[in-house]
């Protein structure tokens, strides 16, 4: 092989590599994209029943309810239009509590519970996910709009 | 009064920074060596006013006072001397203020350390910075001035968030922004040399220690975030892809990028325009991170309160900044030549794959990063792009950069034969593949594919390393610091790659609910749990529970999580893990939330060889440090080199 088409051997080689890793990269991206719902969608049958997404929303006072002798926790997620039941098997984290607004990524089990693997709440007592700001922001135009 | 005085000092640093970036230029443009010499005292003019009003805001923060509206939001009576300080830093304003004094600083560095070098690249290097300092300060000034006064002045404060006041996260921000900031200098030295039109292997030479030195505080800046994470979110994790994390993780990999193109392009003349591009790039994505922190654009563990409206600011001055300097490299790049020839089997091509596998795995950050956002500012829905996409990424990009590292170091500048390479690699590979493959039996008697791949990869890095730098003392009796500083650093990848690969493939974790009395055991560490009680500190209260950990039967050690509420942060309990360190392991254990009749919900990790993680981190970090300290970068060579430069370019 002469040095020229050596060079072109590399570049070729290079080119392969940066494709390669492109495809794996994007197909990694699509299977890991994660959409986010609010309740609303996911009462009007927006949201995926196969897939993981992040639903978000506020803790339903009074809703809270703890399994005898595990981890397990039920509550109910509100954007103030509709109400998703929501389970979860851990620890929440500190911010979580009844009025306050939280994301849950997981997916939605055959009975319309979402079932969490993760619950975030954030860092900052006065702060809201600004999903859930929106969602909520949403729901109330939306009921505007009807009222009308 | 002191308030006022700081916020006047800030007013006039800006001038100064206006004096600093104008006639020094025009200066430089027209030869005028009056004009020339205003660059040295107006960029330590500037660190002077710089520091007084971050002096000032430091004192309203010592003393209490309250009346600033900064100072009444982020501290109160009862917080600590050490997180007042630290406090000032603790938020949007003052890390600004941090921000820019850090800037002043490298700007007066530049300033003292750079005298045997043209007079005229000094001035454009000090003027590109006194610009980037202009950005900020009125940055600060027009929205965001830390003295703004509140009245009637409140009797105490709120308080520094809680998650901040963890002494590895109060140095966390100096670090990443001596690392964000010292890219500055190499941008500016890019930008001087671009206006300059002289694009050759001294300015790589004198950029280069600058931003070795700079990569090596990110790179601290980084690990100490990470280590504040493990230790204070009590989730157990050193990295979260979380988007500010990503902020810092992408000019870090593009400075890496840098670092071995700086070295590419000062040894051997090559890729002049590209070094170029990628100090530009580093320090873009330096204030792409400021931005993605500071906008609020971001749901992230980071997003504590911020201001769109100062978001858009940020945008549209690093906007001018990538813009403007990109215009000026499309303008100047193109009269570049190329001097140096290297074959296709080189070191140089070495350290090209090096740069492409670098930027592939920034791209990919990039895009994990920046596509949420841009669908969301468009309107397009809400995404995220979860944790497996990065994980998955840079496994791929681990495996070439990996096999690289080992190769790379070995191989002739200019010209190599591939049959030398194997010659002197083969026993190398074959035995870190057969024992790498082998240890994870040793760990737990049974087979581990990624595990054993990881850990071969370790050990390939290490032995390769260690041979290249056996070879070069065989061949010459004097080391020098910057292959010394190199060898650690790449000892520092594998002891970092050997931590992953541990903590991913043998961390255990466990939620449980615990009574007293109760106990669980976990890779061979029994927790008994003893109940919970109520103590007290400086400003917070706190449920400690009481758990003595047991190795065989033998009590080991004890390990006591808190739930703290702080003082000032109305009824948030924050969690504080309790971490039995070691070298080989670490035993962690955390408290979620009481569950009546004296039970906890608690979470118990084993994590394998965690602290290599930040060992390796620490490595790269003395390594960049020896490098700089290498002495053909002291003044008396560098005066012998610009006073040749200056000849051939007169």
């Amino acid at each position: 092989m002469n040095k020229r088409s050596r060079r072109k051997m590399l570049v070729v080689l290079v080119l392969f590599g940066v494709s390669v890793a492109t495809v794996l990269g994007l197909t990694a991206f699509q299977e890991n994209l994660l959409y986010f719902y609010s309740p609303a969608q996911i009462a009007a049958g927006e949201a995926p029943d196969s897939r993981s997404f992040r639903v978000g929303g506020l803790v339903v006072a009074g809703s809270v309810q703890r399994e005898e002798g595990n981890l397990a926790v039920q509550f109910d997620l509100t954007d103030n239009t509709a109400t998703v039941p929501v389970s979860y098997d851990g620890i929440l984290p500190d911010l979580f509590r009844e009025g306050q607004g939280i994301v849950a990524m997981g997916k939605i089990d055959s009975s319309g519970t979402f079932v969490a693997e993760e619950v975030l709440a954030k860092h900052d007592e006065n702060y809201m996910p600004p999903e859930v700001a929106d969602a909520l922001k949403a729901a109330e135009q939306a009921r505007r709009n009807e009222s009308i | 009064m002191i308030p006022e005085l700081g916020s006047f000092a800030l007013i006039i640093a800006f001038v100064i920074a206006i004096l600093q970036s104008t006639i020094p230029l025009i200066g430089a443009h027209k030869n005028d060596v009056a004009m020339i010499s205003v660059a040295r005292p107006a960029a330590l003019a500037q660190l002077l006013f710089v520091s007084i009003a971050y002096a000032a805001l430091t004192h309203a923060f010592i003393v209490h006072d309250f009346s600033v509206l900064y100072v009444s939001q982020h501290s109160n009576l009862l917080q600590p001397m050490l997180y007042r300080i630290s406090g000032v830093w603790g938020s949007h304003e003052g890390s600004l203020l941090l921000w820019t004094l850090i800037l002043a600083l490298w700007t007066a560095a530049v300033a003292v350390y750079s005298r045997s070098l043209p007079s005229v690249l000094t001035a454009r290097v000090i003027a590109v910075m006194g610009m980037i300092s202009i950005g900020f300060l009125s940055f600060m000034i027009l929205t965001s001035n830390p003295f703004e006064r509140i009245f009637p002045a409140p009797l105490d404060g709120r308080s520094l968030n809680p998650l901040l006041q963890d002494p590895g996260l109060a140095i966390h921000p100096p670090m990443l922004y001596m690392g964000y900031v010292g890219f500055s200098v190499a941008f500016a030295f890019a930008v001087a040399a671009l206006i300059g039109g002289k694009l050759d292997a001294t300015w790589a030479r004198w950029s280069r220690p600058w931003t070795t030195i700079a990569w090596s505080f990110l790179t601290l800046g980084i690990a100490l975030g990470s280590w504040w994470a493990y230790n204070e979110l009590g989730w157990g994790g050193w990295w979260f892809w979380d988007p500010v994390e990503n902020a810092s993780f992408m000019p870090w990999l593009v400075g890496t990028a840098l670092i071995h193109s700086l070295a590419t392009t000062e040894k051997r003349g090559v890729f002049k325009s590209w070094t170029v591009l990628l100090a530009i790039l580093a320090f873009s994505l330096s204030l792409l991170g400021t931005f993605i922190v500071r906008s609020g654009v971001l749901v992230s563990v980071h997003a504590f309160a911020s201001d769109p409206s100062r978001g858009l600011f940020i945008l549209i001055f690093l906007c001018i900044v990538v813009g403007s300097s990109l215009a000026l490299y499309a303008w100047r790049s193109g009269t570049v030549s190329t001097t140096g020839r290297f074959s296709w089997f080189s070191r140089e091509t070495a350290l090209l794959m090096n740069n492409v596998i670098f930027i592939t795995a920034a791209v990919a950050v990039f895009v994990g990063t920046m596509y949420p956002l841009l669908l969301d500012a468009m309107g397009m829905g809400k995404i995220s792009v979860g944790r497996p996409y990065f994980d998955t990424m840079f496994a791929l990009v681990a495996v070439p950069l990996l096999l690289l590292l080992g190769v790379g170091p070995t191989m002739r500048w200019k010209s190599d034969t591939a049959a030398r390479a194997i010659g002197k690699l083969k026993t190398a590979f074959v035995v870190s593949l057969v024992v790498g493959i082998l240890l994870p039996f040793v760990i737990d008697g049974a087979l581990h594919i990624t595990a054993g791949l990881g850990l071969a990869g370790a050990l390939w890095i290490a032995l390769t390393t260690v041979m290249s730098y056996i070879e070069r003392r065989k061949n010459s009796s004097h080391v020098p610091l910057a292959f010394l500083g190199m060898t650690l650093a790449h000892l520092g990848i594998a002891f970092f790659v050997a931590g992953v690969t541990m903590v991913m493939s043998y961390s255990h974790e466990k939620d449980l609910r615990m009574e007293p009395g109760s106990s669980y055991e976990m890779s061979g560490y029994e927790f008994r749990f003893n109940g919970v009680e109520k103590v007290r500190g400086p400003n917070f209260t706190a449920d400690k529970a009481d758990i003595d950990v047991y190795v065989d039967g033998e009590f080991s050690n004890k390990l006591s999580p808190e739930k703290r509420i702080y003082v000032g942060q109305s009824s948030n309990a924050m969690t504080e893990a309790s971490i039995d360190i070691g070298f080989m392991r670490d035993i962690y254990a955390a408290m979620g939330e009481p569950l009546g009749d004296g039970a906890w919900s608690l979470r118990l990790y084993y994590k394998p060889m965690i602290r290599w993680i930040w060992l390796g981190c620490l490595l790269m970090t003395i390594g960049g440090v020896l490098a700089v300290s290498d002495k053909r970068y002291r003044a008396r060579k560098l005066a012998k080199l610009s006073t040749s430069s200056t000849a051939n370019a007169v």
